[in-house]
Parts: C-alpha cells; sequence; structure tokens
C-alpha cells in the first residue's frame, strides 16, 4: 500500500480563553488517499471546521488555538513546518473552499485581481500571464462571459457565482488536495447541486483528494466514497457511504440518519 | 420578480441616508474649491505677492489702499505679501507633520490592530502615556527644549496626533481582519503583509480619511497657536500665528493687521473641517457594510 496523501494522528485543538481550556478536537485521526473524496458529517459544533482549519494551520486570528497531533502530507509533518513554508502549501497544495461566499471575497477588489494576485503569489507569472490563466479559470467554473466579469467587484456576483469564483480560486493552482467546508450551505438548493457538481468535475479533472465537510448527508452522500461521522470533536464512526447508509453502527449516526426527513418512505406509505 | 412590486427593488436596506448623502456631496464640493483655492494661492505664492514679505516701507500701519490691499503692519510690510507667503510656512508645516502623524499612525495601528494579544497592550498603552498630555503642553515643552526650528515644530506635532490616528485605524482593523475574506486570503497562501495592505487597509480607510482631514485642521490651529507664543518658526518669515502676535499691539490702530491673519486661520481650519464633514456623511462611517 502506498502512503496515503494525507494522514491525521492525534489531532487536537483547544481554545484558550481567559486562561480556560475548552477541547474542540479530541484527538481525531484519519487518512485521505490521493484523489480520493472522503466525506465528514456532523451537527453543528462538532469540529468539522475547526478540524479543516487545523489541517491548514489557520487558527482565527486574534483567538488563541492550541494545536497538537500529527498531520502528515505527502510525507510531511505540516504542523512542524515553518508559518513561511506552510503559506507556501496554502493554496497551492492544499486548498480550502468556504462556507459563505457572500463575505470571503474582499468586497473591494476585483475578481481579477483577486484570483491573479493569489496565481501570481504561486507560480511567478506576469501579470498577462494570470490574467489569461484568470480567465481561462472563470470560463472553466463556469462563469458566463469572462472577459467582461473578470474587472467586476463581488457585490455584482450573485452568490452562487461568487461560490464559483472561491473555488475557481482554491483550484487555480491545482492543489492536491481540497478541503471544502460546507461549501454549499449558503446557498440555494438548486445552485448547490450545480455547485457540487462542478466540484466533482474538477475533482476528477485534476485528480485532486476533496475533503467535504456537512451537514447534510444528502450532499455527502452523492459525492464520497468514505464517511467520517463527527460528534463533539472526535470521530465516532467511519466506512464506505454504502455501508454508513445501509447499516450505520453507531448509536449517534442511526439517530442522525433518521433525523433526515425522508421523502420517499412517507410518499409511499401514504 | 418585478412584477410583484410590494418593495422597491433596487433600493438596499444598508444604503446611506440619501439626504446625508447629498449634503455630503456639497461639502465635499465646498471644501474642495476651498482647499484648491488655499493650494494654487500656496503653490504660486511668490508670483502672486505683490511685495517682498520682508520689506520695510515707511508707510506703516496703513489702511486699505490700491498699493496695499490689506494695509502694511508696524513697519510698514504689506499684509497681504506675508499673508500669502505666510501661508506656505504654516501649510508646510502642517502637512509634513499631519504625513507623518499618517505614517506612524497607520503602522502602529495596523500592527497594533492586526497583532492583538502583548503587541497590541504595548502598542496602545505607549501611545496612552502621549495621550494624557495636553497637546499644547507636551508641543510647548518639547518645542522649548529643542528649540523653536521648523523640524522640531513638525516632529513635535507628528508625535502629539500619531496617537488619535492610531486608534482611529486600529479600532476598525480589529473587526475586519476577522472577516471571512481575511481568512479566505488567508487560506491561499496570502503573506501576513499583503493580508494587512491589501484585504484589511482597504475597508478600513473611510474613518481614516476623515480622522486625517480633521487632523489637519486641528493641526493648523495648533502650528498657529504656537507661533503666536513665539515658538513658532523663527522671524523674520512670516507666518499666520507670528503675524497676530506681532499684530496684537497695534489692533486698534489697524485691525486689519489682526483681522487678516485672523481671516485666514479660519479659513484654512475651516476648508478641512468641511471636507471632513462632507466625507464622514458621503462615505457613511460608521455604517459600513
Amino acid at each position: 500500500m502506498t502512503e496515503p496523501l494525507l494522514d491525521v494522528t492525534g489531532l487536537t485543538a483547544e481554545f484558550v480563553h481567559r486562561g480556560e481550556t475548552i477541547p474542540a478536537l479530541n484527538g481525531i485521526g484519519f487518512t485521505v488517499a490521493a484523489g480520493e473524496a472522503v466525506g465528514f458529517v456532523g451537527e453543528s459544533g462538532c469540529g468539522k471546521s475547526v478540524m479543516a482549519r487545523a489541517i491548514m494551520r489557520l487558527a482565527p486570528e486574534g483567538s488563541s488555538v492550541r494545536l497538537g497531533g500529527a498531520v502528515r502530507f505527502q510525507g510531511t509533518d505540516l504542523m512542524a513546518l515553518s508559518e513561511a513554508r506552510m503559506r507556501d502549501i496554502r493554496g497551492s497544495r492544499i486548498a480550502m473552499v468556504f462556507q459563505d461566499p457572500m463575505t470571503s471575497l474582499n468586497p473591494v477588489m476585483t475578481i481579477g485581481a483577486q484570483m491573479a494576485d493569489m496565481i501570481r503569489r504561486h507560480t511567478g507569472f506576469s501579470a498577462r500571464q494570470a490574467r489569461a490563466r484568470v480567465l481561462e479559470l472563470l470560463d472553466d467554473v463556469g462563469i458566463r462571459d469572462p472577459q467582461r466579469r473578470i474587472d467586476d467587484h463581488p457585490h455584482q456576483f450573485s452568490g452562487g457565482m461568487r461560490q464559483r469564483v472561491l473555488i475557481a480560486i482554491a483550484v487555480s493552482c491545482e492543489p492536491d488536495l481540497l478541503i471544502a467546508d460546507e461549501p454549499t450551505t449558503a446557498l440555494d438548493v438548486t445552485v448547490q447541486a450545480q455547485i457540487l457538481r462542478l466540484l466533482m468535475r474538477l475533482r476528477e479533472r485534476h485528480g485532486m483528494a476533496l475533503m467535504l465537510i456537512s451537514h447534510d448527508f444528502g450532499v455527502i452522500a452523492g459525492m464520497v466514497e468514505r464517511v467520517n461521522v463527527m460528534l463533539g470533536g472526535e470521530i465516532v464512526e467511519t466506512g464506505a457511504v454504502e455501508q454508513i447508509f445501509a447499516a450505520p453502527a453507531h448509536a449517534y449516526t442511526r439517530a442522525l440518519l433518521d433525523a433526515v426527513p425522508r421523502l420517499d418512505a412517507e410518499g409511499r406509505q401514504a | 420578480m418585478s412584477e410583484i412590486g410590494l418593495l422597491p427593488v433596487d433600493a438596499p436596506a444598508t444604503a446611506p441616508r440619501p439626504t446625508a448623502r447629498r449634503a455630503g456631496y456639497w461639502l465635499i464640493a465646498t471644501g474642495g474649491v476651498m482647499l484648491a483655492v488655499m493650494l494654487i494661492v500656496t503653490a504660486f505664492g511668490p508670483f502672486i505677492a505683490p511685495y517682498n514679505p520682508a520689506a520695510i516701507s515707511p508707510d506703516s500701519l496703513a489702511g486699505i489702499s490700491a498699493q496695499h490691499w490689506l494695509g502694511t503692519d508696524s513697519i510698514g510690510r504689506d499684509v497681504l505679501s506675508r499673508l500669502i507667503i505666510g501661508g506656505r510656512t504654516t501649510l508646510f508645516i502642517t502637512a509634513i507633520a499631519v504625513s507623518l502623524a499618517l505614517m506612524a499612525g497607520l503602522v502602529l495601528g495596523l500592527l497594533s490592530g492586526y497583532m492583538g494579544g502583548i503587541v497590541d497592550q504595548m502598542v496602545m498603552r505607549a501611545l496612552d502615556v502621549v495621550f494624557a498630555f495636553p497637546v499644547f503642553l507636551l508641543a510647548i515643552a518639547v518645542v522649548a527644549a529643542l528649540g523653536p526650528t521648523i523640524p522640531n515644530l513638525i516632529l513635535t506635532i507628528a508625535i502629539v496626533y500619531t496617537p488619535i490616528l492610531a486608534r482611529v485605524v486600529r479600532g476598525p482593523v480589529l473587526s475586519v481582519k476577522r472577516w471571512d475574506h481575511v481568512e479566505a486570503a488567508r487560506s491561499v497562501g496570502v503573506s501576513e503583509v499583503r493580508l494587512v495592505v491589501s484585504h484589511i487597509l482597504p475597508l478600513v480607510i473611510s474613518p481614516i480619511l476623515v480622522e486625517t482631514s480633521l487632523t489637519l485642521a486641528n493641526t493648523i490651529f495648533t502650528v498657529t497657536a504656537l507661533s503666536f507664543l513665539g515658538l513658532g518658526p523663527p522671524p523674520p518669515d512670516p507666518n499666520w500665528g507670528g503675524m497676530l502676535a506681532e499684530a496684537r499691539q497695534f489692533m486698534e490702530l489697524a485691525p486689519l493687521t489682526v483681522i487678516a491673519p485672523a481671516a485666514a486661520i479660519v479659513f484654512a481650519t475651516l476648508t478641512f473641517i468641511v471636507l471632513a464633514n462632507g466625507l464622514r456623511d458621503m462615505l457613511d462611517v460608521g455604517g459600513q457594510r
């Protein structure tokens, strides 16, 4: 067996607030193989987002978070890297798509400038090359008429389009791992489906591994091969999607699945 | 959508009150014109001034005449010429001092707001010490200790106004640095310096603009006051504060020698206050996003 792309062992995170420590992650361990899609489900506050940020070493600014454990990515322990080396990895090897596209873009920079900025940071492209790449990426994620939209500001884009832009930014350097933290939660259902399809397509094309974080079993089910169920800062169950859905072993997983309203079951009875 | 027509679709709930905005444009236009007049007179002062500001004539304390539009002072120097050239000194000191204070305020405020924690505490407490001194007392002490030269005056004023600007910068940085787009930018490997300069600073610029304009007004006042007290640029270079001080004794004989520099000070100060008010209304400082 080859080494997994990402191998997380004993990952802990605790918030330090006024001398008190509040645990958020209690020793999480999982692996992601290259090109694999892994889902993470759990209720609000179970540590999904903290985990995503911990892997990228993105502590919320101003709060004191203490991280522990090991995150081995392509053989290097990210926890041991210097901040400067970590910055090189962010965006180029591991990228992230955030929950709220409405606030995740800089409102005073044009879409093109934000994207070009990031591309040039990682590639050393000239301004012209970067702009060409931006146009290509915008077209790729399904923004119509990129030539005309590239110099627009975020407020001129709809939520779905902004999420497309954020995805374009995330995949612009063809990362090996994309972490999507509730990428569709803030969007309409119809737009959700489009965004998920887009993520799927890009993943297949670039052979990226995907960590999809969601509270929505429906979203997870159609997208990933393996699911980790999280509760209270721990992974309580892990397995193939079919197995988890067909025969959930953990009581919490059963409870979560039962909490999903089932149109088909109701319909057949009526 | 639009057939329903219950609510005006194109009126976002967060838009600034339109009347305030319109008033803002007017104030900025007025302030802009005043500023333009001041800058033109300052820039082309030596060409506009009818006389050499230091030239003495036997015709002392003269009133308004065709030769001397604003009369002459106690040793027969042309008041208008001195006003124009004196404005250059005053405005030059003000501009340099405020630029220095703004630069220091930006650096300290951004550093303090972005880093937070112990750095924030140290910077802000140090600035509090400066802040605690009354502006004039501090200025008088420094200028008296180091001597009344123009560089000293500039430095003093820059030091005095730095804490105010640093505070205005720091406040909004504290909140903007937590916004999602900053984290999103960090997640793609944008460096700390770039985060601050291109993802935080542009969003906190409005209150800084307003405060800078107000500081300019205050500084003009401070510079002229210090000059009035004899702590300004040394004579014979004319400056507004010095002119007031010299003319004080002859106020009853030649009121114009006092009124003219006083009016100039009021005009210059008012320019920046009007601009600051206009900017505040137009940028809707306080209610962003």
